[in-house]
């Protein structure tokens, strides 16, 4: 029998770097393997201790179960705790993920357009400036969305 | 603030184009000082890439949206990290004209 299929993981913001080098004396164990952190458990990481929400939100956030992100969560720390403690380096890559930032759609000018500043709340069409817009769930049309947008 | 349109020619008549990667011509528009600047797409005719180039491109011009017709599967998270907002304007002939013309409202 083949083994459960995973299910794709939802990365809201990819990291800004590919990965952390370690310096000091002891770093010159360059022939150490670099620990592989995967998108994944970075973005768990992100959510968790970065953002401050809870694993219940943040298995929403990421479209997988809440035991599946507590599994995520504790691999990327067992992982970081691995890395800190031996000295080698960390490479962020990997893992069964997609990428998705919040769509909206606006009524006016009838665009589509993300919010790059998870921060702020959209509040108007960044086109027209109208103020009729609707969040865009483009999980619903992900694979039309995944070719068009 | 800046906003990029992919254009399909370097005119203001020039329609929307499309595709972002492979766009003929970007326009850079100011909305402060409302200045236009065309930039030719020197990646327009290239095999692969065009899009992350593009990208390079447009963000070396600091630019805080993008206008087109539709971003690639590479793009949509290299944007995202670059904090650029995509403006997406499916099914429908404008013109880089009317698009400022709907920023400036």
């Amino acid at each position: 029998m083949s083994p459960r299929v995973k299910t794709p993981r939802k990365i809201q913001n990819p990291p800004l770097v590919k990965g952390f080098k370690p310096y000091g004396p002891g770093s010159g164990k360059q022939n150490s393997e670099p620990v592989i952190l995967l998108y994944e458990e970075y973005e768990a990481l992100r959510l968790c201790d970065y953002e401050m929400y809870n694993h219940q939100e943040s298995s929403l956030m990421m479209g997988v179960s809440r035991p599946t992100y507590t599994r995520i969560y504790a691999s990327a720390l067992q992982k970081i705790a691995k890395a800190f403690v031996e000295g080698s380096q960390i490479s962020i890559e990997g893992g069964k993920v997609y990428f998705n930032s919040d769509w909206y759609h606006c009524g006016g000018c009838n665009c589509y357009f993300n919010n790059p500043e998870k921060e702020k709340e959209m509040k108007n069409c960044p086109l027209c400036g109208n103020l009729q817009i609707t969040p865009f769930d483009s999980e619903m049309t992900m694979d039309e969305t995944r070719i068009n947008i | 603030m800046k906003v990029a349109i992919t254009s399909r020619g370097n005119t203001l008549s020039s329609l929307v184009d499309q595709r972002f990667g492979r766009c003929a011509c970007f326009v850079i528009y100011d909305t402060k000082s409302r200045t236009i600047e065309f930039i030719p797409n020197p990646n327009k005719d290239a095999e692969e890439g065009t899009g992350s180039a593009s990208v390079e491109l447009v963000a070396s011009r600091s630019v805080h949206k993008i206008v087109s017709g539709s971003f690639g599967m590479k793009i949509k998270p290299l944007l995202d990290s670059l904090k650029i907002q995509m403006i997406v304007i499916k099914g429908q002939e404008k013109t880089i004209k009317d698009i400022i013309e709907i920023l400036d409202h």
